[in-house]
């Protein structure tokens, strides 16, 4: 497990990417990708295009950025998921919450 | 020439005077003589002395220039030895005769002195250009020979892995030129433990090593997991994700890859980038094709990687035909091409389907005539037939059925001093897709045993309350005494129970996992809905989606998991 994340130029866009199985050793790693930031961004993208698979506490995190970047309006992407993790995702009805690609 | 730049000299002139002065002109020259008085003398000479070039007078008593040139070129063999000729004559008819009897140029007497040393110069480098020439050969033709010696070799080695399946089975027939692999086309065969047979008829892009290269991580997946059981989806992704993994971009491997079920009379066909593959009904004479759908193995990563096949039913004595662009491809002296029509027409013609697979053959060589010479034809054909046809033949030349993992139990137990320092997931789940039919399923497995193990360490071991994660401080709160605890542990154990067992049309795991706490009352817990809110409590209604069944044992310290998968899926 590896979390790599990289903030835009103008700052506006953080993109988190996580390598490997995505469960609760990744928790600080992820936590820290975006709550280090001193600007805020106003776009977030998860790229999951390495993450092979994923438990409950991964969903748990996801709701965690959700709610720091806004709740409700909230500009979060998921994207580049395999189909076992889209399955996950889709299961706890996370596309309501998630723009899922 | 045994010194750089320094030649050896014959002179034949049976004038004395003539010689020594043209003795003393190469000489000058810094070169070395050695002198004939005539032509038998000078080939005597030259089998002596070797020279590097030969100066002769025509006219000499006992054997004349003409002559000795003819002895000393044939004495020269492959060596470049020009003979030079020194002549007084100037008509046309002597100058052409001496150049005929294999002379390479001539001097006229009397002579001069910077004519002789240019021509021996420009002679010079001639012989060098020679030498360099022969040389280059000679490793050509070496280097030629460890070739076709390492295709050879590469051949047999291929052949050992490649041939090792059922292509001899009683319903297949197929063509392959001898050093088809260095060609890029492969073709591989085996019966699955549930008498299916599986075939993959591929074309790699390119020739040459390139394009052998990858037949070997192909034909061993393709053995390693039919043997084993494994379906035609799980066989595909494992062959595409190596091959993706292992070549270059811009090489990949166009195929098509069926299973054919002789009890269900049906054949699964999946087909990335070769030619329409022809399913030929015996009763009616009609031609089914199924179009390629697919991209080649070995360009998209597993992820975007397309596995849906179609499916065919077929009669007894039905035929399916597969081919490489081969086939159709083919030319003939004119450079036009065979064609599908042409290949339909065979079809059309046809009053004996057992002789189809002659017929194709036979039309594409009349077609193409001298220029064909199988270097690119690959064709096959599969007819269905009763079971015990091709099992009694396939059963002959394999001499095992291996089974795979199909039935068994598995019970594993962690104890403190593990939980720390050992994540216990990915070894079970090793085991998991070793078994054929859950391999596909692995990221539904892979939840289910995180969510149970960590619901088991966490709340049944550690004693830890999923209500701490109601708030982010209380998420990264719960993770840190994780931590704490588990460092601190000194009691406990969590355990896992699998069982799995094999129908007709699939399988199913039970996993049944277990913890040394004090178990928790459970009666509303499984009833929990997916929910949208709070950062936990998503475990449990995951699993109850992704299982057939859930349920907790006793006081709630043992869980009990049913996964069920089909074949069909």
């Amino acid at each position: 497990m590896s979390i790599v994340s990289s903030v835009s130029d103008d700052g506006k866009e953080l993109v988190i990417s996580i390598q490997g199985r995505f469960d609760f050793s990744a928790h600080q790693d992820f936590r820290n990708s975006y709550e280090a930031l001193t600007v805020q961004p106003s776009h977030y993208r998860v790229d999951m295009d390495e993450t092979t698979y994923l438990d409950s506490s991964a969903l748990g995190m996801l709701l965690l950025l959700r709610d720091h970047a806004g709740g409700n309006t909230a500009s979060i992407e998921i994207i580049n998921c395999s189909s076992d993790v889209k399955k996950i995702l889709t299961i706890s009805n996370f596309e309501q919450l998630f723009t899922i690609h | 020439m045994a010194e750089q730049g320094v030649l050896k000299v014959l002179i034949a002139d049976d004038t004395d005077s003539d010689r020594l002065i043209l003795e003393s002109i190469v000489k000058r020259e810094g070169h070395s003589v050695v002198c004939a008085r005539d032509g038998l003398e000078a080939v005597e000479l030259f089998k002596s002395s070797a020279p590097d070039i030969v100066l002769l007078d025509a006219l000499m008593p006992r054997l004349d220039g003409l002559g000795a040139a003819k002895q000393i070129k044939e004495l020269a063999g492959d060596e470049l030895v020009p003979v030079i000729f020194l002549t007084s004559l100037t008509d046309t008819d002597s100058l052409v005769k001496c150049l005929e009897a294999g002379g390479d140029d001539f001097l006229s007497k009397p002579y001069n002195r910077f004519i002789i040393q240019a021509k021996i110069k420009a002679f010079k480098r001639m012989r060098e250009m020679h030498v360099t020439l022969h040389r280059q050969r000679d490793e050509i033709v070496l280097h030629n020979e460890h070739l076709l010696q390492e295709q050879t070799v590469a051949k047999q080695v291929f052949d050992n892995i490649a041939h090792s399946g059922c292509l001899d089975a009683a319903n297949v027939k197929y063509l392959l030129s001898p050093l088809a692999v260095f060609n890029g086309d492969v073709l591989v065969a085996g019966i699955r433990p549930s008498g299916s047979m599986m075939v993959l008829l591929g074309d790699f892009t390119g020739h040459g090593l390139p394009a052998a290269i990858g037949a070997m991580p192909l034909a061993t997946s393709f053995y390693g997991m039919v043997q084993k059981g494994f379906s035609l989806v799980d066989v595909l992704r494992e062959i595409n994700q190596k091959l993706k993994s292992i070549l270059p971009i811009g090489v990949f491997c166009c195929a098509c890859i069926v299973d054919m079920d002789f009890v269900k009379r049906r054949i699964k066909v999946w087909n990335g980038g070769l030619p329409d593959c022809y399913l030929y009904r015996e009763k009616t004479g009609e031609i089914e094709t199924v179009r390629s759908t697919h991209l080649p193995l070995g360009v998209s990563d597993d992820k975007d990687f397309r596995d849906d096949c179609v499916y065919l039913e077929m009669d007894l004595g039905d035929r399916f035909f597969m081919w490489s662009d081969g086939i159709v491809e083919s030319r003939n002296h004119e450079g036009g091409m065979y064609g599908e029509q042409r290949l339909q027409r065979v079809f059309e013609r046809n009053d004996a389907s057992a002789q189809l697979f002659d017929e194709i053959i036979e039309d594409v060589h009349s077609y193409s005539g001298e220029a064909c010479r199988d270097d690119d034809l690959s064709l096959l054909e599969l007819k269905m037939v009763e079971p015990h046809q091709v099992l009694a033949s396939a059963d002959a030349l394999s001499g095992h059925v291996s089974t795979g993992l199909m039935e068994w139990v598995l019970d594993f137990k962690i104890k403190p001093s593990t939980f720390r320092l050992f994540d216990p997931l990915p070894l079970l789940l090793n085991i998991l897709v070793e078994v054929p039919g859950l391999r596909r399923h692995s990221g539904s497995l892979y939840t289910i045993l995180a969510e149970l193990y960590s619901n088991a360490l966490e709340h049944g071991v550690l004693g830890l309350s999923s209500e701490w994660k109601e708030t982010p401080e209380g998420f990264a709160r719960y993770y840190a005494e994780r931590n704490k605890r588990l460092g601190e542990l000194e009691d406990g154990f969590v355990s896992f129970h699998l069982s799995h067992n094999t129908m007709d049309d699939g399988g199913s795991l039970l996993i049944r996992v277990g913890d040394s706490g004090e178990g928790f009352s459970h009666a509303d817990k499984l009833n929990n809905e997916h929910k949208t809110d709070g950062y936990c409590g998503r475990g449990i209604p995951l699993i109850r989606t992704l299982c057939e069944s859930l349920r907790y044992i006793d006081s709630g310290s043992q869980v009990e998991a049913i996964f069920s998968w089909s074949n069909d899926e």
